[in-house]
């Protein structure tokens, strides 16, 4: 599944999420990681809508034993992935966090529901970010239960 | 406790009606969309002031059956219309959050 999510599309925020994760339940993947994609993709598709300069794509990936999550935008990229990490820190509009967003959380969000979590950034040239969550009952190597961080 | 009943017991609004009468687990109090994400557990009802299309698909991720939309705002048209084809069930009250979670929990608290 690949979706273009637009910048500043709010008014469509999450609903690519909400189809991913159905989409996920009809063809059979358990609902604990349906749930879990679906947080990821929610967080990512809302950092495009807020974030970003001229919106991104959201592909995702059914594969034996996981579902990956792919991100990508072309811009502006961020300055300092440790802090934007940060649980708390955020750099939110304010019309954004009038409506509950730009908590600081979201891409600590996304490690945390992610047993694979990898970023790139450069500003200026853009953001890519690739999360993989492992089946429930797969037999992936170095399967987490529950929502740990690494 | 049954979504109706805690719908009939704290006198809640119906704006979106009931879909699947499922069973409530618990509650989340939060306007903050990434800590619902974060705290939230499947089957919670969720007590919020926000009443944008947003929150519908934070409920569809969330696995959260239920919205009560806290101290009287009232969600447009094409929110009740986005809610109702998602499943997801709005309710409203004029109370404050604070007093509509003491209330929840209470009666949660009190069928265990």
């Amino acid at each position: 599944m690949r979706f273009q999510i637009q910048a500043g599309d709010i008014e469509h925020g999450g609903s690519a999420s909400a189809r991913i994760k159905s989409e996920l339940t009809r063809s059979g993947v358990d609902p604990s990681t349906a749930r879990r994609v679906g947080i990821v993709s929610f967080e990512a598709e809302m950092n495009l809508i807020v974030y970003s300069d001229r919106g991104g794509s959201l592909t995702v990936r059914v594969e034996p034993e996981a579902v990956v999550v792919e991100i990508e935008d072309s811009g502006p990229g961020i300055e300092d992935i440790e802090l934007a990490m940060t649980p708390g820190y955020s750099t939110a509009p304010e019309w954004a966090t009038d409506l509950g967003f730009g908590a600081g959380m979201g891409l600590a969000n996304m490690k945390v529901n992610a047993d694979g979590f990898e970023i790139w950034s450069q500003p200026g040239e853009g953001t890519r970010i690739t999360c993989r969550i492992d089946r429930a009952g797969s037999a992936a190597p170095g399967r987490k239960e529950g929502h740990e961080t690494e | 406790m049954r979504l109706s009943r805690i719908v009939e017991t704290l006198g809640l609004d119906t704006l979106v009606p009931i879909e699947a009468d499922v069973e409530i687990t618990g509650g989340c109090v939060s306007d903050l969309l990434s800590h619902v994400l974060a705290s939230a557990a499947p089957g919670n009802l969720w007590i919020t002031i926000q009443h944008h299309a947003n929150v519908v698909a934070v409920a569809q991720v969330a696995g959260i059956p239920a919205i009560l939309i806290a101290h009287g705002k009232r969600p447009n048209d094409e929110v009740l219309e986005q809610a109702r084809s998602a499943g997801v069930t709005l309710l409203g009250a004029t109370e404050s959050s604070f007093e509509l979670a003491g209330r929840l929990h209470e009666i949660l608290v009190a069928e265990r």
